[in-house]
């Protein structure tokens, strides 16, 4: 399915619809709990273009966590297809997945996941040591990711040195230093109060919005999903709008 | 940063995991330079002695005496430059548990024989002129802060009494294993106060050719067969070699010993990497998530796990080598035992093996962790 963002914006133009960043066709997942097989979903379509920002919501244990990790190459799918940018992730060797996935995915995790050991700065720049920039690069990638997120005076604490909300906002800088195609972001306000889930949700349309990032949250808050361009529900192993 | 510096900083998390394992790594070196530094040594005594010497005993054991007047005998011997005489004496100074070796030598044709001994301090002619002078190792003197001019006084255990000597010279040996930790007097001085007990230990013969060494050692015993003290003749080098097989089969022993300490250290190191990784498994889902393939993840644990036995592995030999550096007490038992360079480059050799090793098990885990699956666990 396309979704009405997308549409709306195709027939804005009057053009014939773009290609789609991400297209998923055909997409089926189960798991074995053992000798029971349980569908998590079956036969799904999705194409998101270029600059979209998508929430996908459900009930849990709907799949959308499965459906976010398959199109990050994370997981793999039963059957069907997950074209990023031209290239069919589920057709990637692990090696080659995981230098597409440095590239092309910027990644936000709802408990933040920062390596406690590590100081905001260099939790930011941890994808880019699997690039070929220099360190004074490197530094001011990290920089002006940093600066993106309005952390920079908090650089060199540690995760325990920071609140949730500014952990989270170290994750997103993290998901952007790269400028990735695609953020995919799990449930990135679920371990946040209100006001600091807020400013979340803000910073991420402001990526979207003035960045033009192509985003993608699973989330479980009604709120939350409504800050996106398009919402649309997985439920009993279907995606609807 | 760098994945070095990530790798170093995951070292950190758990000081106290760290330093415990660590600690527990230099102690097996520590053991392993010790023990090993014992077989070096023991290797080394065996091949001290001279293949151009040979030493002619009494058949019957060291302790049974041997007439003076062999030495004529063995002095004609077509073959045979020279001939000296030792005797062991057995005393010791001030404390009786505290060790060291003391040979009477008939100094004059001794001294001229041992050319590896070099003497560094005092005067070789003081030493030969007089009666009661000895020559002592540079180690004893560091030992027992003695001088060259000084009357030391031993106690007598087989000839008992207190002897007085005057140090004249000091030597240091050309080979290590010699030993710095002996002390030579004459042997004129033991037979005037034991003349009806004294008589030379052992012979020590100089050959023009070493090459004739068993035939000449074959006709020296075959001569006295059948005389009142029947001989066993043997190269020096053989006859030092006899004496470290009277410690056994120590060889086998420490070999046995070193190998059980390392692989209980092997499993300490093993366990506790595992630990490390297991308890970083979600941190290994996000950077496979950043894009950090399987072989990097695995390349980082193996150099977490090498960091530490190597690091623990050099302090442990280090230490090892402190040890064994001078004034301990068995360099009596066993001179020249040091670290050798040998020992320090085997030792790292298993420190790399051992960190490689232990490491393995876990960067396999950490290669062949599910992400999905990871990242489901830590939410």
């Amino acid at each position: 399915m396309s979704s009405p963002a997308s549409e709306a914006a195709s027939a804005e133009r009057g053009a014939s619809p773009r290609p789609a960043l991400v297209q998923i066709s055909g997409l089926s997942k189960s798991y074995r709990r053992g000798s029971e097989t349980i569908h998590v979903f079956d036969d799904v379509d999705l194409e998101m273009h270029d600059g979209e920002f998508l929430a996908l919501m459900g009930p849990s244990g709907s799949g959308k966590s499965t459906l976010l990790n398959i199109i990050a190459g994370l997981d793999t799918p039963d059957k069907g297809s997950v074209v990023v940018g031209g290239e069919d992730v589920t057709r990637m060797k692990a090696r080659r997945l995981a230098a597409w996935r440095a590239t092309h995915i910027g990644f936000v995790f709802q408990f933040y996941n920062l390596l406690p050991v590590l100081t905001a700065a260099q939790n930011v720049e941890l994808p880019l040591l699997l690039t070929r920039l220099s360190k004074a690069d490197r530094r001011r990638h990290v920089m002006t990711a940093l600066e993106v997120v309005g952390l920079t005076d908090r650089a060199e604490h540690f995760p325990k040195q920071l609140s949730g909300g500014q952990q989270q906002r170290v994750g997103i800088a993290r998901a952007i230093v790269s400028d990735p195609t695609i953020i995919l972001a799990d449930e990135p306000t679920g371990d946040l109060d209100a006001s600091s889930g807020d400013e979340i949700l803000t910073l991420l349309e402001r990526l979207n919005a003035e960045f033009s990032k192509t985003i993608l949250i699973v989330t479980h808050d009604a709120h939350a999903a409504e800050r996106a361009q398009a919402t649309m529900h997985l439920d009993k192993g279907e995606l609807v709008r | 940063m760098s994945i070095a510096g990530l790798v170093r900083a995951n070292l950190t998390r758990n000081k106290k995991r760290t330093f415990l394992t660590v600690a527990s790594v230099i102690v097996a070196f520590f053991l392993f330079g010790l023990l090993r530094s014992v077989i070096t040594t023991l290797d080394a005594a065996a091949e001290v002695g001279s293949e151009a010497r040979l030493v002619t005993l009494n058949a019957s054991g060291l302790t049974f005496p041997m007439p003076e007047a062999h030495a004529n005998r063995l002095a004609g011997f077509d073959g045979v430059r020279s001939v000296t005489w030792s005797n062991w004496f057995g005393g010791y100074y001030q404390d009786p548990q505290d060790y060291f070796a003391q040979f009477a030598i008939k100094a004059d044709t001794w001294l001229p024989m041992y050319s590896e001994v070099r003497i560094v301090a005092g005067d070789a002619d003081a030493f030969l002129r007089e009666r009661t002078a000895a020559l002592v190792g540079v180690g004893l003197l560091e030992k027992y802060g003695w001088e060259v001019g000084q009357t030391v006084t031993l106690q007598g255990t087989f000839f008992a009494g207190d002897w007085d000597f005057n140090i004249r010279a000091a030597y240091v040996p050309e080979d290590p294993s010699f030993g710095d930790e002996n002390m030579y007097f004459h042997y004129e001085y033991l037979y005037e106060r034991n003349p009806n007990v004294v008589t030379p230990g052992w012979f020590i013969l100089q050959l023009d050719q070493p090459e004739r060494a068993a035939e000449i050692a074959a006709a020296i015993d075959d001569l006295f067969r059948n005389s009142s003290a029947p001989t066993e003749t043997q190269t020096e080098r053989a006859f030092q070699a006899g004496f470290v097989t009277m410690w056994g089969n120590i060889g086998f022993l420490v070999t046995v010993l070193g190998t059980a300490v390392f692989f209980a250290i092997l499993f300490v190191a093993a366990n506790t990497m595992m630990m490390a990784v297991r308890e970083r498994i979600g941190e290994i889902a996000v950077l496979k998530t950043l894009g950090f393939t399987d072989g990097k993840l695995a390349g980082m644990v193996i150099a977490e796990s090498v960091a530490i036995t190597l690091v623990g592995g050099a302090l442990g030999l280090l230490l090892a080598r402190g040890a064994l550096s001078g004034g301990n007490p068995l360099q009596s038992f066993f001179p020249g035992l040091a670290v050798t360079g040998g020992t320090f480059l085997l030792g790292l050799t298993l420190a790399l093996a051992l960190g490689l090793i232990t490491g393995a098990i876990p960067a396999w885990q950490s290669a062949r962790l599910s992400v999905a699956g990871a990242l489901r666990r830590i939410g």
